[in-house]
């Protein structure tokens, strides 16, 4: 029996993996929310907007290391991101104001919304693909680690290391300070209030003199903001691949369909529900389970429910469940 | 004598297809309460709707104090001064009171809580409960908080399309009590009503409506004591 080293085993390898994700998929639901929110469709571009957004801060980021511009421990993609924000803004409104305003004008039901925002999904994609590629691009630098295992191996005596990594901890803080700006910017402000009111009451919030066009590009700005924030992150604690980006749409989604669409507090919970359930599930337990046991009951097999490549059939069969049991998720989204 | 303050004239029309409005004329005066009245289909809530430009008039005007708002569209009638409360949906749900009541004062550029507090002092309950989410109050104090959006314009005119639906007959009679109150500060009311009975008790002018057109104008006390209006409308 060795709980400490179990612990420092699961904390390494399960929760903080899963922390550092599960924001990353919070970012991610908290776009593909807030637009099923306001704009009431399913954006199934958003997983793209990750990609185009992290491209152009890797683009930037290349060149500012380039010209020996860095941010000391902090990766240096922390300086490009608002380079990134900016670029991915520009395109979405401009994709608005080219697609998706005509479908708007015409009172086009949510289903046609989803399948134009697939034709979306697939001009960002090829756009991504066209100028970085289709490969994993690395960019993080700065601090490697915050502890490293052998450090924190040295300063407990355990044998179990406990490593947290440079890029989970800016995830994790980068995130929280976003969702607190976003949560801010929702519940005081003018524009944060006319947006709730537009996504509560679409024609009252018209009748009170509401402007649906600024509420709109207000959304898509924010969207932007979050899903390029998002991207960013993903990448720096993984890696930059356009292909991953798209399949991350169905955890995503499963986060915000978990949480209940169109509910912002649900996207955040619901991004942690996914990311805990899959870092768990593809887990191999035998590690954890062996410094719990006693020593002739330790286990012969890895422990494992699931290999890693299956890992998206976790959010898949958990979105199965809710869209079964909770079709309006954990925090009461609505359904359009 | 002056043409009424609100006057919708002659208005026909309907949402595209056959007109549901033939020729109807509704009008109220500055301080005065109107109310529209009529049985199930009769256009009541279309012939609002047209007054405060939420369909296509294909003849009539509508004339605000004067002047001839029919092109005008429904935002653009609330910057004039008219303030409309629908039927149903007509608050945010997951937004607190306030919030409610300062989306309605949205497009004042101006310090709205003198305005406000006009409000709370109107509806006592609404201030008690003002931080909480619109959705989770009773039928009645919803319409309160719905009421007290639309006079966060301060607007000229309100307009109130079935208030009382729903509300227990307490709480009609309560809402009829403040109704009056506002149109004592100098608002008109127009209001549709299916309790015809008691809206006319307090109605200085009725409409009754038939099928898209004008049956009787009266006043409301008026309409009360005709035996016609009481066999066909009131139920006796």
């Amino acid at each position: 029996m060795d709980i400490l080293n179990a612990l420092a085993a699961f904390l390494n390898f399960v929760f903080i993996p899963g922390l550092a994700y599960g924001a990353q998929l919070a970012l991610g639901a908290l776009g593909v929310t807030l637009i099923y929110g306001i704009l009431r469709f399913s954006n199934f571009a958003h997983g793209d907007t990750m990609a185009f957004g992290t491209m152009v801060t890797i683009f930037v980021t290349w060149f500012f290391q380039s010209i020996g511009l860095t941010a000391g421990v902090l990766p240096t993609a922390l300086l490009a991101l608002p380079f990134g924000i900016a670029a991915t803004a520009l395109l979405v409104l401009a994709t608005d104001k080219v697609v998706y305003q005509f479908y708007r004008r015409q009172k086009a039901t949510p289903t046609i919304l989803v399948i134009v925002s697939m034709g979306v999904m697939f001009v960002m994609n090829g756009i991504v693909r066209l100028f970085i590629g289709v490969d994993d691009q690395n960019f993080a630098d700065g601090g490697r680690f915050l502890i490293s295992a052998g450090d924190f191996k040295a300063a407990t005596g355990l044998a179990e290391g406990l490593a947290i990594k440079g890029s989970q901890a800016v995830t994790v803080i980068t995130a929280g300070l976003t969702v607190a700006v976003l949560f801010w910017f929702l519940q005081k402000t003018r524009t944060g209030k006319s947006m709730r009111a537009f996504a509560d009451n679409e024609d009252l919030a018209l009748l009170s003199g509401i402007n649906p066009d600024r509420v709109v590009q207000v959304t898509w700005v924010i969207a932007a903001a979050l899903a390029t924030i998002a991207g960013v992150l993903y990448g720096l604690d993984k890696s930059f691949r356009p292909f991953t980006y798209f399949q991350l749409l169905l955890p995503i989604f499963a986060a915000a369909i978990v949480g209940g669409l169109g509910n912002p507090l649900g996207a955040i919970a619901g991004g942690f529900i996914i990311a805990f359930s899959e870092v768990m599930v593809t887990y191999a337990w035998k590690k954890v389970v062996t410094y719990v046991l006693p020593a002739d009951m330790a286990p012969d097999g890895l422990l494992q429910l699931m290999g890693t490549d299956y890992k998206y059939a976790v959010s898949f069969g958990i979105l199965i469940l809710v869209l079964l049991f909770m079709p309006t998720g954990i925090f009461k989204g609505k359904a359009y | 004598m002056a043409d009424p303050f609100l006057i919708g004239s002659a208005m026909t029309g309907g949402y595209g297809g056959a007109d549901i409005l033939h020729g109807c004329t509704i009008a109220v005066e500055k301080g005065e309460i109107a109310v529209i009245v009529g049985p199930n289909g009769a256009g009541k809530s279309t012939a609002m709707k047209a007054v405060f430009g939420m369909l296509k008039l294909r003849e009539g005007h509508v004339t605000l104090d004067g002047e001839d708002i029919t092109r005008l569209s429904p935002q653009a009638r609330v910057a004039k001064g008219m303030g409309f409360v629908p039927q149903t949906h007509n608050i945010f749900p997951s937004m607190t009171v306030e919030e409610n009541l300062e989306m309605g004062a949205f497009i004042r550029d101006d310090d709205f809580s003198g305005t406000m507090g006009q409000i709370y002092d109107l509806f006592p309950i609404l201030k008690d409960k003002r931080h909480q989410p619109a959705g989770e109050l009773s039928g009645g104090q919803r319409q309160q908080v719905a009421v007290g959006r639309a006079l966060m314009t301060r607007p000229k005119v309100l307009m109130l399309d079935e208030p009382t639906a729903g509300v227990s007959p307490i709480v009609m009679d309560e809402l009829f009590d403040r109704i009056i109150e506002i149109a004592r500060t100098g608002i008109s009311i127009l209001m549709v009503e299916q309790n015809a009975r008691q809206a006319l008790e307090i109605a200085d002018k009725g409409y009754v409506l038939v099928q898209g057109a004008n049956r009787f104008t009266d006043t409301g006390q008026a309409l009360l004591a005709d035996p016609e209006v009481r066999r066909s409308f009131l139920g006796g």
